[in-house]
């Protein structure tokens, strides 16, 4: 089976390249790049990514324009299929915009733009996105975000640990987010949202490739299933 | 008609920015600032026929973020 991705673009994301790089050179197969504009997405996706920066130059609030544009409303029909999806920073914070993931993103408790290698601790390595690490592993992934607190209430921060869904946490508070919560799963498991950027973690010459298992995860997921 | 929206954080909801400017009030020497919580005012002109559900409707599903915000429309006189 080839496997099929996307990678979208809106007006200012910034890490649409390195994501589609990582998947070609980890995942293989063709991987499509798709403006926002395009009310379709290509016929038989595998995978979906939404890649980091500053749609729509974070108007409004991170992620609420792009999450309203026309190939959103084909990635949510998408996703609802059981197309994976993965939402990278401004992709996690569209994510949540958009309702396919609980939650929000908020400004950093310490109101500055945090950028920097930090340590996540893997909490559930039993979804698609995960299967490649050991539970409890720890990782170093780089952040770089403005809005990166996640928040949610409590009855909703209790159900999605209680579900497995927190699938990666910061191992030291980074921004503030409810239970340092990284990394967050939807409710049937096909859609990850996560501040931390594993495109730039894929390779040696970039510091580093802990980013690496998770697309070697959604791969090996996808092609056996 | 003109239509003020005014999007307030929830209570309980933590509010970074709102911390800062309180502390930077502090910093000028303003003294007796309890708390600070900074909001968005969106100011829309719309057709006179516009219903209150389509304006709801505006905010809930746009202006507003129904996890983190409440709203509150104005009309003005």
């Amino acid at each position: 089976m080839a496997f099929t991705s996307a990678v979208i673009t809106f007006p200012g994301s910034n890490c649409d390249r390195d994501m589609a790089v990582a998947i070609e050179q980890v995942c293989g197969g063709t991987v499509h790049r798709v403006w926002h504009g395009d009310a379709d997405l290509p016929d038989n996706l595998d995978f979906i990514a939404l890649p980091g920066g500053f749609s729509y130059g974070d108007y409004l609030r991170s992620g609420a324009m792009a999450a309203r544009s026309p190939v959103m409303q084909a990635v949510v029909r998408a996703a609802e299929r059981g197309v994976t999806v993965l939402g990278v920073c401004n992709g996690f914070q569209v994510l949540t915009e958009a309702g396919l993931l609980p939650g929000a993103l908020m400004r950093n408790a310490g109101i500055r733009f945090v950028c920097r290698d930090v340590k996540l601790t893997v909490d559930n390595n039993q979804s698609l996105f995960t299967a490649g690490y050991d539970a409890g592993q720890q990782i170093t992934i780089p952040v770089a975000h403005h809005d990166g607190n996640f928040f949610a209430d409590d009855a909703t921060l209790d159900r999605l640990e209680g579900e497995g869904r927190v699938a990666f946490r910061y191992a030291e508070s980074v921004n503030g987010s409810a239970r340092n919560i990284a990394g967050v799963l939807g409710d049937r498991g096909n859609v990850l949202g996560m501040m931390p950027h594993p495109e730039r973690m894929i390779e040696a010459a970039q510091g580093g490739s802990d980013g690496r298992a998770l697309f070697e995860s959604v791969v090996r997921g996808l092609v056996a299933a | 008609m003109k239509v003020r929206v005014i999007v307030t954080l929830k209570n309980g909801v933590l509010d970074p920015q709102g911390r800062a400017i309180h502390h930077a009030l502090e910093g000028l020497g303003f003294e007796g600032v309890n708390d600070v919580r900074a909001g968005r005012v969106i100011e829309l002109d719309v057709a006179d026929t516009t219903s209150d559900a389509a304006l709801d409707e505006m905010c809930s599903k746009l202006l507003a973020n129904m996890v983190i915000e409440n709203y509150r429309i104005e009309k003005a006189a």
